[in-house]
Formats: C-alpha cells, structure tokens, sequence
C-alpha cells in the first residue's frame, strides 16, 4: 500500500511535469511540432448514412468487409446482396415513396455516402428535401422504415413504418458544439 | 392483411443472424467496444449558415458510469471524407487524432492517397482543442475559421431498438406508440468540427463519410 501511495505520487509527479512542459506557452503550433504524427493508418469503420452497414449486411465477417470497404467499390459488391435484404424484409416490396424500385433504393443505399447540400436546408428528409444532410434531429429511422415497408403510398405496413420515437432525449443546442451534455 | 403480416414476420426470421444493433453502433466484431467504432456520422449547416457542421460519434451505448474512463485512442485517426465531384473519391479530408490530451485537426486538404490507407496531413493543421472532460462545461477551440470539439456528450441518435429487435424475431407484429428509446441516457465520444462551406470547394453539393484508420 504505502509503496502504491508512493508510486502514485512519483507518478503523479512526473504527470504533472509532463504537462508543464507540453503547455510551455508556445503555442499549438510549437506544441505540435513535437508531436509524433507519422505512420500509415489503415480504415477500420467506414459510415455515411445511418443504420447501412447494420440493416443491410450479414453479421459477423462481413460486416467488417463492408466497413473496410471504400465507397467506389461498394455499389458493384453489395447492391445484389442489399437488394435481396430488402426483399427478405418486406416480400411484397414493390416501390417506395420516392417511386424507386428494389434495385434503385438498394442501388442507392449501397454506395455509402450522405449527399450533403451547401445552398440549403441540411435534412435527411423533412417532406421536401431529400438527402441534403443529416441535422441532428433528423428521425432518420421513420424515413428509412418508410422506404423500405411503407410501399408506394408510404401507407402499407403502418405498424412497421414508425417506430413513435419522434426524437432524442435531451435537446439540442442552438450553438456549438450542438449536442447535448453527457448523461 | 393478416396474410402479409404474417409473411413478413417469416421473411425476417429467415434471415440468419440479422439483428438490428442501429444507427452503427457496434456494427461489426472487429471494431465493436474500441475506438475505431463509429456509431453515427452527421453533416448539417450551422448556425451561421456559412459554416458547415460534421459530427463524427464513436464509442455508443456508453452508460454514465463507463463515460469518464472512456477515451480516444491515439494510434486511432477520424477522418471525415469529403467527395466535391460526384465520383464517390475524396477531393478533401478533416483528419482528427488525438495526442496526450488534445485532438489534433488537420484540412480540409486533400488527402495524400485517397483510399483505404491515409498518412496525417501534418503541414495542414487547421487547430486542437483540448479533449472535454465527463461532467465538465464543453471545450470549444477557434481556429482558422473553424471551431472544434472532443469528448462525452449525450448520444444524439434516437430509436425503439429493442422493439424492432423483437419484431425481427417474430415476437412482436410491430412498434408500440409510443416507442422506446433504446439510447436514451446513454453517451458517445464526439468530435465536431465547424467548417466555412468555402473551404470545401466550390460545388453545391459534397458527398461525406467518416472513417476510423487505425495506425500499423
């Protein structure tokens, strides 16, 4: 115990002197040059829109081939494989809201990369836009139930098509950093 | 109507092994409880609508008490992709990794090989900040036109989880109104990264993805 305490207080010691040195007041930029930045680093996860990788892709080793996956190879290796998901999830697919049939919203949906819009509102999709970004509120689960059980009227299936969980549990700031203080 | 129902409920218990684990979180076993797991990635216009907001999440369903031990990884680098041509290759990265107790920025710039395998941007530092602390006010960094931010904050993704998962089993015929949150009172790690839309090439529009790079 006593030579825990007094690990601890070496360690903490030299703890604090490390930082002394890492604040010497020159600035980031001093800060920075004495860091260790090199290496190659290799793609782990790759994500875009929400909830693909997870609805679409088989558990277990493929799930990490989709994430290790860049998106120019995605759409040529996983369309088939996302469009007979979708016909396992709802057989009597025909189209959606959006007029697109199986092989269009999957055709979509396997190149994963959020279209995000600089001349407007971002949204998922709030009634008239379409995939111009993600805002934090977006309930981007309705949108994606409704395009995949809700069929052409968006009023098939009414009891898949909404989860009722209309947003988050805490609110959102105005400013940034937006998102809400940890639990 | 019965008929589909219950065809639907059989078309999802055959398919093997599907179970929901929304929006990304713990999407696959080699990142699943690491650093590298990405749980949600957001781009929208802030609040000067000049600027543009991503919003990289890793590390969900962290409970109160897992949140203050939970930390960034610095052999793990967040790299926001940025495609400004249509092709689906990035044009531009927002690289982030994290050194003793800062994040470290780099870009917009383009990448120096795009693809799956990325070296740090380092003439290209836009900023840091230090990396905010579990039950602390958020630290926010101003640099170069660009404000940033890393650390715990509340799991901005909302979804009845649980209940789909039981709809997939063919346990429940579907979601109760109203839902459950399943994420409801639990956190993510954050990086933010507030960005003028000039930075960002002069299309009307960008494609964006995250990506975790882990050091070889």
């Amino acid at each position: 115990m006593k030579t825990n305490k007094i690990t601890l207080v070496k360690l903490s010691l030299i703890a604090v002197a490390a930082v002394f040195v890492s604040c010497d007041n020159k600035g980031d930029s001093m800060d920075a040059a004495s860091l260790d930045f090199s290496g190659t680093y290799i793609q782990q996860d790759q994500m875009a829109r929400p909830a693909i990788n997870t609805v679409f892709i088989a558990s277990g080793a493929p799930k990490d081939a989709f994430n290790s996956a860049i998106p120019t190879k995605m759409g040529a290796s996983y369309q088939g494989v996302f469009q007979s998901r979708l016909m396992a999830l709802n057989a009597n697919y025909t189209t959606n809201a959006l007029g697109q049939t199986a092989a269009q919203l999957t055709g979509l949906l396997a190149t994963d990369v959020l279209g995000v819009d600089k001349t407007k509102k971002t949204t998922f999709f709030d009634g008239t836009n379409i995939l111009t970004g993600r805002a934090l509120a977006d309930d981007v689960i309705d949108v994606e139930l409704l395009l995949i059980f809700g069929g052409p009227t968006g009023g098939s299936n009414a009891g898949l098509t909404s989860d009722h969980v209309d947003k988050n549990d805490k609110d959102f700031t105005a400013g940034f950093p937006y998102l809400a203080s940890a639990w | 109507m019965k008929k589909s129902k219950i065809a639907l409920g059989l078309s999802l218990i055959t398919i093997t092994g599907l179970v929901f684990m929304a929006a990304d979180h713990a999407d696959a076993p080699a990142v699943t409880g690491n650093a590298a797991d990405i749980t949600d990635v957001y781009a929208f216009q802030g609040q000067d609508t000049n600027n543009m907001v991503f919003v990289v999440n890793t590390q969900g369903l962290l409970t109160p008490n897992a949140t203050a031990s939970a930390a960034f990884n610095e052999n793990v680098m967040i790299e926001i992709n940025i495609d400004n041509n249509g092709d689906n290759v990035e044009d531009l990265v927002i690289q982030a990794i994290k050194r003793n107790n800062k994040m470290y920025f780099f870009g917009p710039v383009a990448p120096g090989t795009p693809g799956i395998s990325s070296m740090v941007k380092t003439n290209a530092m836009s900023g840091s900040v230090d990396i905010s602390k579990y039950g602390s006010a958020p630290i926010i960094a101003t640099e170069n036109g660009m404000k940033f931010f890393a650390g715990p904050r509340d799991d901005p993704f909302f979804f009845d989880l649980g209940r789909f998962n039981s709809i997939l089993a063919g346990s429940a015929p579907g979601f109760n109104n109203p839902g459950t949150d399943t994420f409801a009172g639990t956190n993510v790690l954050a990086t933010i990264v507030e960005v003028p839309k000039s930075l960002l090439g002069s299309s009307a529009t960008i494609n964006v993805w995250a990506e975790t790079k882990k050091k070889q």
